[in-house]
Formats: C-alpha cells, sequence, structure tokens
C-alpha cells in the first residue's frame, strides 16, 4: 500500500521519508534532483510516489538544472522541491541566488555530508555559513530550517513551503544525515490549507490581463536600489515574525547548550544526565537559523553563567551567537567536524564548565 | 470632393504589426537581427494564437530583453539555463506554449548541458537560437560558434582551432538526439530566407502543438557592432563564410508516424 494512503496513527519512519510525506501534505507535486548520498531516499520516494498523484518527479542532469527547472515550475506558480547534499549545493547557489532576486518560492532540502571539496558522507554541520549567510551571489537570505526530529522533518518541511510562498523567497531545511537517516515514531499531523496562499505574479499566459514577467535584472535607473532595500525590508519582517526557537528546561538553567538539528538531539540527553547529577543545564535550540533567534540568546545569556554552543563543524553558528550578545566570556564552544558529538562527551563538558571534577 | 481612383485600393491594409509584437523603439543596433527574428516569432505565435497561453524564457545576452518586445508572458533564466526553467515552465503547465530564446554563448557554451538534456527528453518546448559567432552583449568576445581564423576581443590574432577548437555546429548536433522532434538552421539575410525562416518557426512550433519534442530553429544573425562591420557588410558575411560553414536547411523533421 501507498504510504500515503490512510497514513496509520503512529509508526516507525525515516527522516528522509518524513520530509517527502510533509511535501506532499503541502501540496508540492513537482520534485526535481540528481543523485547524491545521503538524500537518496527523497527522490526514490518521490520517484515511486509523484507521478500516481498527477505530479512530476524528474532525474535532472545536474543541479545546475535541477534548480533551474525549479526556477520555471515556482514561476508557474506551483510548489516544487528537491533535495541534495554539500557539493550539489553548491552547485545550486548561482539558481538561488537568481530565485531570491526573482522573489520565487521553492524549497530546497539539504541533508548536509562533510566537506570541503568531495569531503565525506558523515554527517556534519559545516554548511551552515553557506545555508544562512547567502551562499550565491549578490546578497539575499534563505529562510532556512533546522529540523532535530523525525516529526519535526515533516512539520518543518510544510512549513517551508508556506513560509516560501508567504514571502516570495526561497526556503532550505538544514538536515544532516543522521536526521535524514534515523527512524523514530511518527505522527501525520493534517496540513493547514488555510496557510496556502495566491500567486497573483504566477505566469501562466495573459489571458485576460497584461503580460508579466518574473526576472531578476534591473538596470533602469535605480531600480536595483531600490529592489535591493525592497528584499532587505523583507528578511527584516522574516526576523521580525519568524524567528523560532525551542527552548529545552532552561527553568533555572546555568549552564545553556545552543545547538540546533543532530547536535541538539544529542544536548538534550547530555541535560538529561546533567540533570541528574544535580547540575542545572538547559538549552535554546535554534529551529530557523535564518532568521536566528538573536534576542533569544540576547536575553539567555544575560541569565546564565555559560552559554556552550555545540556544532558538528569548527565553529559557525557560533558567530551568530557572539553577535547576539555582547556578553561573549559566557560562551564555550564544542566542535566535533564531521562527527555527531557524543552524550558522554557533552556531559564532560558541561561537568567542567559546571567547575565539577571529571 | 470626391477621392481619388484607386483610393480604396491603396488604402487596403497589407501589413500590420503583430499582435504579439510590442509597439516600441528597438534598443538594437543598427544591422542587428534580434529585432527581424523578434518579429518572425512574434508572427508565427499569433499564426497560431498563442499569445495568451506562452510564456517566453529570456536568456542572458543582447536578447535578455525579450519582455520587452514580445507581449507575452517572460520569465529570465540564469545564463544557458533556459532549457530547464523551460523544463520547469512546461512541466508545471503541459497546455501552455512555451519557448526559449537563447544566444549562441548561452546555448552552445555554458548552456550546452541543458539544452542537449532538453532535447533528449524530448521536452515539448521549442528554441530559438540566435548564433551571432560571438557574445554580443559583454562586448565582442569569442563564442563557440566563432568562425576559425574569426578575430575577437579574446581571440586577437584570429581564432586557431589549435587551442581555440572549432565552432560548433548544434543544429545538426542536436539533431542527432532521438528526442530532438525538428532542427532547422535559416538565416534572415534577405526576403527569401526570411520567408523561409518563417516557416520553420510554424514547424518548430506545430511540432509543440503536436507534442513531438523538442523543437529548435538557429538563426544565423548579425553583430555588426562587435564584428567591426557595417550593416550591408555584416549581411554579406552571413551569406557567404556563415552560411559555408553553418549550412542552411532542415536537420531533422520528426513526422507523426515516426512518433507514435
Ligand atoms: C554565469 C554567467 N557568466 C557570464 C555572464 C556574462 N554574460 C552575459 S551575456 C554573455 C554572453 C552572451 O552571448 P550570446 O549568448 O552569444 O548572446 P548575444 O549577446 O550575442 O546575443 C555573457 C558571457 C553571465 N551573465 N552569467
Ligand atoms: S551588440 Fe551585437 S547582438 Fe547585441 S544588439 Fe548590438 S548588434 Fe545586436
Ligand atoms: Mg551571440
Amino acid at each position: 500500500m501507498s504510504a500515503l494512503a490512510a497514513p496509520p496513527s503512529k509508526r516507525l519512519l525515516k527522516g528522509n521519508e518524513a520530509i517527502c510525506l510533509g511535501a506532499v501534505a503541502a501540496g508540492c507535486r513537482h520534485y526535481y534532483g540528481y543523485p547524491i548520498t545521503p538524500q537518496n531516499d527523497i527522490p526514490e520516494y518521490m520517484a515511486a510516489h509523484l507521478p500516481a498523484l498527477g505530479g512530476t518527479f524528474l532525474q535532472a542532469e545536474s543541479e545546475v538544472a535541477t534548480i533551474n527547472m525549479m526556477l520555471g515550475t515556482s514561476a508557474s506558480g506551483k510548489r516544487v522541491m528537491t533535495s541534495s547534499s554539500g557539493p550539489g549545493i553548491s552547485l545550486m547557489q548561482e539558481g538561488l541566488s537568481y530565485m531570491a532576486g526573482s522573489e520565487l518560492p521553492a524549497v530546497i532540502v539539504n541533508i548536509s555530508r562533510s566537506g570541503p571539496g568531495l569531503g565525506g558522507i558523515a554527517p556534519s554541520q559545516g554548511d551552515y555559513f553557506q545555508a544562512v549567510k547567502g551562499g550565491g551571489h549578490g546578497g539575499y537570505r534563505l529562510i532556512v530550517l533546522a529540523p532535530h526530529s523525525v516529526q519535526e522533518m515533516y512539520a518543518l518541511t510544510m512549513l517551508a513551503f508556506d513560509l516560501a510562498d508567504k514571502y516570495r523567497t526561497p526556503a532550505m531545511i538544514l538536515g544532516d544525515a543522521i536526521v535524514g537517516q534515523m527512524k523514530e515514531p511518527f505522527v501525520a499531523s493534517p496540513y493547514d490549507p488555510a496557510s496556502t496562499v495566491e500567486k497573483p505574479w504566477a505566469l501562466t499566459g495573459c489571458a485576460g490581463r497584461e503580460r508579466l514577467n518574473v526576472k531578476s535584472l534591473h538596470l533602469k535607473d535605480n531600480e536595483i536600489e531600490v529592489h535591493n532595500w525592497r528584499l532587505h525590508e523583507k528578511y527584516e519582517r522574516i526576523r521580525k515574525d519568524e524567528t523560532r526557537a525551542e527552548p529545552y528546561m532552561l527553568d533555572g538553567a546555568t549552564i545553556a547548550i545552543v545547538a540546533f538539528g543532530t547536535a541538539a538531539r544529542v544536548g538534550k540527553t547530555a541535560i538529561q544526565w546533567a540533570r541528574k547529577e544535580g547540575i542545572a543545564a538547559g538549552m535554546l535550540r535554534p529551529i530557523t537559523l535564518f532568521p536566528f533567534p538573536r534576542r533569544e540568546v540576547f536575553e539567555l545569556a544575560r541569565k546564565v553563567d555559560v552559554l556552550l554552543v555545540i556544532e558538528m563543524n569548527t565553529g559557525q553558528m557560533v558567530e551568530d551567537v557572539r553577535q547576539s550578545t555582547p556578553l561573549h566570556d559566557r560562551i564555550a564552544f564544542l566542535g566535533k567536524p564531521c562527527a555527531m558529538p557524543t552524550p558522554e562527551e557533552i556531559l564532560e563538558r558541561i561537568r567542567l564548565l559546571a567547575g565539577r571534577k571529571v | 470632393m470626391s477621392a481619388p481612383p484607386g483610393k480604396a485600393r491603396f488604402s487596403k491594409a497589407v501589413y500590420a504589426r503583430p499582435r504579439s509584437l510590442v509597439d516600441v523603439k528597438s534598443h538594437f543596433c543598427p544591422g542587428c537581427h534580434h529585432g527581424t527574428i523578434h518579429k518572425i516569432v512574434a508572427e508565427c505565435i499569433d499564426r497560431y494564437g498563442l499569445r495568451e497561453k506562452t510564456i517566453g524564457v529570456a536568456c542572458v545576452g543582447c536578447s535578455v530583453f525579450l519582455y520587452d518586445y514580445i507581449d507575452v508572458d517572460v520569465v529570465e533564466s540564469p545564463h544557458g539555463r533556459a532549457p530547464a526553467v523551460a523544463t520547469g515552465v512546461k512541466r508545471a503547465q503541459p497546455d501552455k506554449f512555451v519557448f526559449t530564446y537563447q544566444g549562441d554563448g548561452d546555448l552552445a557554451a555554458i548552456g550546452t548541458s541543458e539544452i542537449i538534456h532538453a532535447a533528449n527528453r524530448g521536452e515539448n518546448l521549442s528554441v530559438i537560437f540566435v548564433n551571432n559567432t560571438t557574445y554580443g552583449m559583454t562586448g565582442g568576445q569569442m563564442a563557440p560558434t566563432t568562425m576559425l581564423g574569426q578575430k575577437t576581443s579574446t581571440t586577437p590574432y584570429g581564432r586557431d582551432f589549435r587551442g581555440d577548437g572549432y565552432p560548433i555546429r548544434m543544429a545538426e548536433l542536436l539533431a542527432g538526439l532521438e528526442g530532438t522532434a525538428y532542427s532547422a538552421r535559416v538565416a534572415v539575410s534577405t526576403p527569401a530566407q526570411i520567408r523561409k525562416s518563417k516557416e520553420a518557426v510554424r514547424k518548430a512550433f506545430e511540432m509543440q502543438i503536436n507534442g513531438m519534442g523538442l523543437s529548435i530553429v538557429e538563426f544565423l544573425s548579425t553583430c555588426p557592432t562587435n564584428w567591426g562591420m557595417k550593416p550591408l557588410d555584416a549581411q554579406k558575411r552571413v551569406l557567404g563564410e556563415m552560411s559555408e560553414y553553418f549550412p542552411l536547411g532542415v536537420f531533422k523533421e520528426r513526422v507523426q508516424a515516426d512518433f507514435a
């Protein structure tokens, strides 16, 4: 039976499959992609299920073609998704810049792997900068969502479509090999169609109206300057209204982990262990990486003794944490490039920071 | 006073601007063929009543301003990616008419992967390909179609196959792919050629209307500005050495029977 037909209330599901279910629930019927480990379950699922739903699965000749097919489908007013990893996401950067400039929504899933270069297929959070700081040319932002569970892979994919459409901008799901491959109990919550928006800008042929363009070139007068300020204003609105972070066991916490995705997942276990030892540990987990929860970090830094930033890289998000608070001497960092930190090593660091003997 | 005899005869409309061509002053250089080709495209859109169901894909090059001239919905593509963008449009709206308009740098250099795979998939699209043997917009650098010996700003001593390779014949190359429905090369340097080229674009559009796969019409075009030629000399170059190396003709024409 198709995984889509009448989902059982609770079952075990892989993170990558949850993304597919979320996309389909949100009305995405167009998927373009190119194979790369560790996300191949996503195109394979879409290839199996989209045709029966009247949709399109197309294995493109490259990720360059992929992102441009997405541009065309998005300009047609349809929801569209791709998934890839490191090298493939790099090839999409030009197209992402064009889509941001042309104000076209789309959902790009990065089940990230290790880099730079061909790197490896080990889970990594080394693509943080690329995802949240622009990646392509010209100065733009992607909305970046970081799921840390199978359930969230599903929910945040639906949210990514809604936010992308609402703000007419590409949104990225930044996952990694662990959240992509792990299986967890999962419940398919229904998609709320109230979040879908009209797309009067879509190119559907000019029947009964003036012709429309979707473009990013602006040569006249100071059009491009005006366009940049307009985009900036949009990104500021996104910062103001769409920042999401999960506070976890922060009541009375003196040591607060700041981590996203798989690192946050492991951090939660370490926090539970630390609490059992009487150490008041907790966590602030950014769910949106852009917009980054600056205010939440700012306020948290004033309350705790230490912010322990944990990343599966040598230190990227920690720069945003530093930018969010002037209390830099409270920031500690634990980095594990291209590897998952264990709860034991996190606990050890927590004990150290709490002044306990290890 | 009564009208002079014959007035009625002379006031008969024998020519009108195509409905799909916007009535604006052209920004193209004198003697440039982009404008002529735009007009042919607009006429063929009108002929099949496609204006209100057309989505054009503009590429990066001198023709990027397609949307200022052709009165249809147009999406702008990154350099070379128009066939991928068009694929995305057509897959989302299979009932619409979709065409790309691409230069030779765009289609035959940076965009070879996209055009070859769109053709190979038999995407039901039409491609207008404008070969002026140079990169017009960026100031006349070597294109993959630049003729051997041709001086450009990046082949100051003339294109030499040792190192620069040979001019690519795209219409022939694409004709070799199963998914290509129609491939032709035309020119617009004489009235007879213009008539023929219109026929080719009509054929190309009919291929898409009939769901036959990818159709491409390669236009031999001029760039007097970057060739450093007067418009008339540029016409002569097209009729002479360019047509010799890039022969005009139809290289593939699918018929219903071999497709069904
Ligand atoms: C990725 C990228 N590289 C380079 C350019 C610069 N560029 C703009 S147009 C062009 C060449 C256009 O030549 P052609 O396609 O032959 O069109 P023409 O202007 O001759 O009609 C180039 C290289 C670009 N816009 N994008
Ligand atoms: S630069 Fe060349 S291709 Fe561009 S408008 Fe002028 S003549 Fe035409
Ligand atoms: Mg050219």
